[in-house]
């Protein structure tokens, strides 16, 4: 299979390697003579010091014998100039775009690009997946933000379960004083007892939040 | 008319003001604050910083429901993005981008943009003036020659991306 690459920054680089191992016939197109040469000095002279965006290179590239054309430099217009020009100029079957502006996604495939990489949410998706989903959630900032009112969700993994306020240390500039449980408010006396599913609110310094954190929700990203 | 321009240039600036100046209500975004030095003292409409390609931030300057839009900076392929945000996206009915490469300039007037290209422009322009025959069809906005087909080849039905609606071939579904 014929394959087109353009833009050879670090997803090019890799994405030409893993290509030329798979055993692919693969054209690189690299517009900075520096990168491009770099590039050619380990993997051979299948790269161009070309700029894909214009139509003549594409086509020295042999554009209209490729398979595939992907557009993946850090700028989403470029790629997306790339995959129009290959698709309606070239008649490319399959066009592939990088797409680092997540907004972007929905245009570039209405404007025809058949398939996207979008990186950034790529990266959200991971991240967020590693975000525990009990955190302190900042209400509101008291005394010109000095103290915060927090909320705490007391989860299963939460050392504050089976424990009462007394149990709990917390340093002096903390201080628990409304549980919500199964929607009700109630005061934090000294019989409580926390459960999984409390909601806690809390006053807390700046400084003390991670405390907090680790006495009511567990581990911090810290940790 | 409303209308937004992207690129605080030359061309945009001074644009601006005559647009301006004729009575039209006219934002002018550039990445750039001191791009809007450029504009004319006439000038009356909002200059705003910020990414002409960025569909939130030409949604919140009320891309919706303008007139008129020009993508005007000194990137080709930003203005190509640009312009086809303001069509596709946002049905803009006149829609321009200026478009330096020649090969691009046609190919994306064949796709539904209408595109103004300086090199050809010039090029004309000169060739005329030293004598030699020029094309003066050239020297002029490039109206849409076909429309965008839409993903997978599907033409869109909606027809916002013409200058002129007398230039589209019939479309086929």
């Amino acid at each position: 299979m014929y394959v087109i690459v353009v833009g050879g920054g670090k997803v090019g680089y890799y994405l030409t390697k893993e290509l030329l191992a798979a055993g692919h016939e693969l054209v690189l197109l690299e517009k900075d003579r520096s990168r491009a040469k770099q590039i050619a000095d380990e993997v051979g002279s299948i790269v161009l010091a070309r700029d894909g965006c214009e139509g003549q290179h594409l086509a020295e590239a042999g554009a209209n014998r490729a398979s595939i054309v992907a557009a993946v430099t850090g700028d989403d217009e470029d790629n997306l100039v790339v995959c129009q020009m290959a698709k309606h100029h070239f008649d490319v079957p399959r066009t592939i775009a990088r797409v680092n502006n997540p907004r972007n996604e929905d245009l570039f495939r209405h404007l025809g690009v058949d398939e996207i990489i979008s990186p950034t949410r790529m990266a959200l998706a991971a991240i967020e997946q590693d975000i525990p989903v009990h955190e302190l959630l900042h209400l509101a900032q008291l005394e010109g933000g000095e103290l915060s009112l927090l909320e705490a969700q007391i989860g299963d993994g939460s050392p504050a379960i089976g424990r009462r306020p007394s149990d709990i240390t917390l340093p002096d500039g903390c201080s628990l004083f409304v549980l919500i449980r199964g929607e009700q408010a109630q005061p934090i006396r000294p019989e409580t007892v926390f459960q999984t599913g409390d909601k806690v609110l809390a006053i807390s310094r700046t400084e003390c939040e991670l405390d907090l954190h680790r006495q009511l929700i567990g581990t911090t990203p810290g940790d | 008319m409303r209308t937004i321009i992207v690129g605080c240039g030359r061309v945009g600036a001074v644009l601006a003001g005559r647009l301006s100046t004729a009575g039209d209500e006219v934002t002018i975004i550039d990445l750039l604050q001191d791009a809007f030095d450029k504009l004319p003292e006439g000038f009356s409409g909002q200059a705003v910083r910020g990414d002409g390609t960025d569909e939130d931030v030409l949604r919140r300057l009320g891309v919706e429901g303008v007139d008129r839009f020009f993508a005007l900076t000194e990137g080709d392929n930003r203005n190509i993005l640009a312009a086809q945000l303001a069509a596709e996206t946002f049905s803009v009915p006149t829609v321009v981008a200026k478009v330096n490469d020649p090969v691009r300039a046609s190919a994306y007037a064949s796709l539904g943009i209408a595109t103004i290209c300086r090199t050809s422009m010039l090029v004309e322009s000169l060739s005329g003036f030293v004598g030699l025959p020029s094309d003066t069809t050239e020297m002029r906005v490039m109206p849409p020659t076909g429309h965008h087909p839409g993903p997978h080849g599907a033409r869109t039905a909606n027809g916002s991306v013409a200058v002129s609606d007398a230039t589209r071939p019939e479309v086929e579904h």
